[in-house]
């Protein structure tokens, strides 16, 4: 398994070695997705050391919020580069192999925020989510036959760095009355990314404790 | 390799290819129009990908535009090595 980071090797080197003591095998590949060149990089080393790579997951993402007169266009670019351009070129890069080998799980990590619902500060990130949902659908209905599955992971209010202090208000319109975890999130993902799912493909599975029921 | 390739070996190879989608094998030839060996979209895209994997030649999508049989396919080819 391919751990990709952009400047935390830390964690990275944690997330390889809790891999490895698990019982698998994993890199740490360091690229900075927003460069064009990285999904070429990034695979070819995993290439080399694991062979094809036939399960991709786009998880990187960023936040760059403001009400939409006060997001200037590098805030705007940068947020739909990484969070939807990036995953494109990862996806597409990924495809290659997974065509030629007649098997492949994409997992998209869109967002609630952007499909689903409206969160004000976050026209940006929403609709780069959105975007996401869209690729995922229409990538997903190209490669099918191929026996290459492309879905979405859309969380809500999940316990992260990245949502800390956005949640409180949110949390009394939340039905399971609490915020997500990571690792519920990482199960629908695993499921996704398995064997077992290859027959769904195109959706976008929402983990958001009922929030947009 | 790219530079020694001749137009027989790239006709195998994309034989070959079309025999991997499902196409049947007494109907592959030079002038077989790919709709007619039910060979689609994906499996241009696929076909590409195997040329340009084997032969180092980059194939666009505006490339394969017009391309419907097989000797186009291998004219298209040979004239990116050359």
């Amino acid at each position: 398994m391919g751990v990709n980071y952009r400047s935390d090797s830390d964690s990275a080197e944690a997330v390889v070695k809790e891999i490895g003591d698990a019982g698998g095998r994993a890199l740490a590949v360091q690229a900075d997705i927003g460069d064009p060149e990285a999904p070429d990089a990034i695979f070819k080393a995993l290439e080399e050391e694991f062979g094809p790579v036939l399960v991709l997951v786009n998880n990187a993402g960023v936040r760059a919020d403001g009400l939409s007169p006060q997001i200037d266009d590098e805030d705007w670019a940068k947020v739909i580069d990484t969070n939807l351009s990036a995953a494109f070129r990862l996806t597409r890069r990924a495809l290659r192999p997974m065509i030629r080998n007649r098997y492949g799980r994409v997992v998209n990590i869109a967002s609630i925020v952007g499909a689903e619902r409206a969160n004000p500060g976050q026209a940006n990130y929403a609709a780069s989510k959105a975007g996401l949902v869209a690729m995922t659908k229409t990538v997903a209905a190209e490669v099918a036959r191929r026996g290459v599955t492309v879905n979405a992971v859309a969380p809500g209010l999940i316990e992260t760095d990245m949502t800390e202090g956005i949640g409180d208000g949110l949390l009394q319109h939340v039905p399971a009355r609490r915020a997500g975890t990571p690792e519920e999130v990482a199960a629908c993902v695993r499921f996704l990314a398995s064997g077992e799912a290859g027959y769904v493909t195109g959706v976008c599975l929402t983990v958001d404790g009922g929030l947009t029921a | 390799m790219a530079a020694t390739a001749t137009r027989e070996e790239i006709e195998q190879r994309v034989f070959q290819a079309l025999e991997e989608f499902g196409a049947e094998p007494d109907q592959i030839g030079p002038d077989a129009e790919f709709e007619a060996l039910d060979v689609d979209s994906l499996d241009l895209v696929e076909l590409a990908q195997i040329v340009e994997d084997d032969y180092a030649v980059q194939l666009k999508g505006e490339d394969m535009e017009g391309i419907t049989t097989v000797r186009q396919a291998v004219d298209l080819v040979m004239s990116k090595l050359g």
